[in-house]
């Protein structure tokens, strides 16, 4: 009797946690136009897009107190959104963390994501990247008055803070080795952790996108400067559902016309003010 | 099973930052449960209440609040530097902070305990004139902390696992090393949680076992 | 002194007032006293003072790091919605939990080897391996073995479940077991059965004494929500630190104001159980002893008559 009451509870609590899952996952998300349909398709009969963003990014997503959302994403976004059909209102940003970006993608849960996101082989396999819109580079943050940093290997005998999970400190850790890392590597929640530590002298230099630590530098006028150096290479693409080969024409479309008419280069000086000078040209859209 | 083996190394370094940083803040919330008891007891309003304030606040915020506490609290704005060398002054900075958190469970324990050593002690202790602190030293807390063995134990258990929530400054502990190697070897993803999973029966199981057997030898009998 | 004497000058001058430990003071203590007062005074206002000119110095007391915290924006966007999602993730975490410790504490109770070891070893299981071990493994194992998304909402509240779960499990089995066996035995004597020993008799005496134990394992649950923000769930450390911070570069003073906002619901929640535990004390309904806030089961590999243990965490 107990036995069969015991199996009862475990079932409704199986039935509840269930429910419980189904709910978090429809959480809100307007669920694209099914497999079938691509972005231009749903663009062209809904007037609504659900576009994946940074929200704690300063100068590329960052949602603001009103609640509305600014950054140089956010501004591709609408005008590739705007290209598309979609007014303003008909846009809706949501949250894209790094780690779950393909997946927001592959369940519909966003129709296109602009949220810093790399082109690399390995995500070409699992989502489709129309762009890039943008291109820059590992780079390094130091306080405005600090002379010593000049390049990237002047870090040897510095601290420098980088963000956990990210690919930029592991780059570091890899060019000057583990003993390196554990003296000198400082690794934090998200990059906005860094910049106290750097302010306060804790760290000497910060080093990620040059992208991000414009944003950050933008933020705090006349505290930082970009040591302007890259060394690396990342292409911000616009990722979309790997098979929708039609929605990356249009998108790519879309940002040739940003680049062309002038639109790309008031997004860059708009957002990234005196640091705009460090992303003077935009790239060339890779049609592969 | 071969991701585990393959990574042992790495991990058992981890376990070792695990276990160094289980038994510093252990020694430390224990002096500090100790302190912070005292002042609760204490006949000094002012103490009292600040011992109060601090247990209250403290044991009602999340750890990972007071890490970050003193993460930047501490080692950017007060400047406290145990260091150059940036993973020694972590450690030391999640050391500070797993003491004053767990103390504050250190000393709520004590308190019950001082509460099940019998009226007539203290009172027996005054009448041959001893005065608060010797009263404290020699009579009630040597009886209080065998009566709180146990919960102790316990206390001490739930900080071995809380070591984990360094990882919020960076403090390279198990839980992040296992997020690192799920992204690795993302195919052998059960074997490494159950790989950590075991290291932390290993720690706890005989520490439990331990202390009941400790709070049963020198339990006080009445 | 007559101790009738004593007694009114107890109540009259609480401030004198004796204790277990030690007298009420007389002229020499009392002076010793107030020397002491001022001297411990100094030196914690020292300690104030350090901590002030430091922060001062570091620009966190500037008005425009505090400012943000005067604009019902900063509340309706960042504050409130961040703890909206604390408050969703633990109370589903809550409900699922006492669901789970219900059934996991009960089963321990039963007569039959094969339901009670199987729940024994996940109940140890999950009370040994630490929570954010847990959210890492559903957030990183389930799409890495099942192929599924498990969003940041369901990571945590997996976490908690499990791990909270097997603490109430423990709560109940405790509980249970601190009704006096006369009870059922009672019960057995006319004739019911072990389901309805278990539902009429036990459970409703053992509510009443774990109720204390029960919300005090909540607060704790409450308070590992913040865990979330180390796998990015949008809860009250993430958007009302981190997200603030983003906007206005003032981590410090939001991560004051966040942890302010915990002590204030951890306290109501805290203040509650006191009421729960003294309350049932009081009654005569139940013939379970109470277990307090302070008497959560023991840890793992502990045997369960030291029952004087603190609530983890």
């Amino acid at each position: 009797m107990r036995v069969r009451r015991i199996g009862a509870a475990l079932a409704a609590a199986a039935a509840l946690t269930m429910g419980l899952a189904a709910c978090g996952q429809g959480g809100g998300a307007g669920s694209g136009g099914g497999a079938a349909k691509g972005i231009v398709d749903k663009a062209k009969e809904s007037k609504k897009l659900v576009i994946g963003i940074k929200i704690d990014q300063p100068g590329l997503g960052l949602r603001k107190p009103d609640g509305s959302f600014a950054g140089f994403d956010v501004d591709v976004a609408k005008y590739v959104a705007k290209e598309l059909g979609v007014p303003e209102s008909g846009v809706e940003f949501k949250e894209a963390q790094s780690a779950n970006r393909e997946a927001f993608i592959k369940q519909g849960q966003v129709d296109m994501v602009v949220a810093t996101y790399s082109i690399t082989d390995k995500r070409k396999k699992e989502v489709s990247f129309a762009g890039p819109y943008f291109i820059t580079g590992q780079d390094i943050l130091v306080r405005a008055d600090d002379n010593s940093i000049t390049d990237v290997e002047s870090l040897k005998n510095k601290k420098v803070c980088g963000s956990q999970g990210s690919a930029s400190p592991q780059r570091l850790a890899e060019k000057f080795g583990a003993s390196w890392a554990s003296k000198n590597l400082k690794q934090v929640q998200g990059y906005g952790g860094c910049v106290p530590l750097l302010e306060n002298k804790t760290v000497d230099a910060i080093s990620t996108d040059a992208s991000i630590l414009a944003g950050y530098g933008t933020q705090f006028p006349g505290k930082f400067k970009l040591v302007g150096k890259p060394f690396s290479e990342e292409k911000y693409g616009i990722g979309i559902k790997l098979e929708d080969k039609a929605g990356r024409d249009a998108i790519n479309k879309a940002i040739e016309k940003m680049f062309q008419d002038g639109s790309w280069k008031k997004a860059i000086e708009a957002n990234f003010g005196e640091f705009a000078k460090n992303f003077p040209n935009p790239p060339t859209v890779e049609k592969y | 099973m071969d991701a585990v083996i393959e990574n042992l190394p790495a991990i058992l370094d981890a376990f070792w930052l695990t276990i160094k940083l289980t038994a510093i803040s252990a020694v430390i919330s224990l002096i500090l449960g100790i302190v912070l008891v005292a002042m609760r007891v204490s006949p000094l309003p002012v103490l009292r209440a600040v011992g109060t304030a601090y247990v209250n606040g403290v044991r009602n915020s999340p750890l990972t609040l007071i890490m970050l506490f003193s993460g930047l609290g501490l080692g950017t704005v007060m400047s406290l530097k145990f260091s150059d060398d940036l993973s020694v002054q972590d450690f030391w900075l999640a050391i500070i902070a797993l003491s004053l958190y767990h103390a504050s469970f250190v000393c709520e324990a004590l308190r019950s305990g001082i509460n099940t050593v019998p009226m007539g002690q203290a009172e027996a202790a005054r009448a041959i004139g001893l005065t608060f602190m010797q009263n404290l030293r020699l009579i009630i807390l040597p009886q209080a902390l065998r009566a709180v063995i146990a919960p102790l134990g316990s206390i001490l258990i739930a900080l071995t696992k809380n070591t984990t929530v360094a990882a919020a400054i960076g403090v390279g502990e198990t839980a992040l090393l296992m997020k690192n190697l799920f992204e690795l070897e993302g195919d052998s993803v059960i074997p490494i949680f159950i790989g950590f999973a075991i290291g932390f029966l290993i720690l706890t199981l005989p520490t439990g076992l331990f202390f009941g057997w400790l709070a049963k030898r020198l339990a006080v009998v009445r | 002194m007559s101790a009738v004497s004593t007694a009114q000058r107890r109540k009259s001058a609480p401030a004198r007032q004796a204790s277990v430990l030690y007298d009420a003071p007389g002229p020499i203590a009392r002076r010793r006293n107030v020397v002491l007062t001022v001297v411990f005074s100094l030196i914690l206002l020292g300690v104030a003072y350090f901590v002030v000119v430091n922060m001062g110095e570091k620009g966190q007391l500037a008005p425009e790091k505090w400012k943000p915290f005067t604009d019902p924006s900063t509340w309706t966007t960042f504050i409130l919605p961040g703890m909206v999602n604390t408050l969703s993730a633990a109370g589903v975490a809550a409900v699922l939990a006492l669901v789970f410790g219900a059934v996991f504490g009960i089963a321990r109770l039963s007569d039959h080897a094969w339901i009670r070891l199987p729940a024994g070893a996940v109940v140890e299981f999950f009370r040994a391996v630490p929570l954010l071990h847990l959210m890492f493994f559903a957030q990183y194992g389930a799409s890495a073995v099942l192929g599924i998304t498990v969003l940041s909402f369901q990571a945590v509240v997996f976490g908690l479940v499990l791990y909270n779960g097997s603490v109430l499990a423990e709560i109940v089995r405790a509980g249970i077991r601190s009704v006096p066996r006369g009870q059922s035995e009672a019960a057995f004597g006319i004739g019911l059965r072990k389901s309805q020993v278990m539902r009429m008799i036990l459970l409703p005496q053992a509510v009443t004494a774990m109720m204390p134990a029960i919300v005090s394992q909540l607060v704790v649950l409450l308070k590992d929500t913040a865990l979330g923000t180390i796998i990015a769930y949008p809860e009250l450390v993430t958007s009302g630190v981190r997200e603030l911070d983003a906007n206005f570069g003032n981590l410090i003073p939001a991560a004051i104001v966040v942890a302010i906002l915990f002590i204030i619901i951890n306290m109501a929640l805290s203040y509650l159980a006191t009421w729960f535990e003294k309350r049932s004390r009081r009654s005569r309904k139940s013939s379970a002893a109470t277990l307090g806030p302070a008497l959560a089961p023991p840890a793992p590999g502990m045997q369960e008559q030291q029952m004087t243990d603190r609530t983890e965490k």
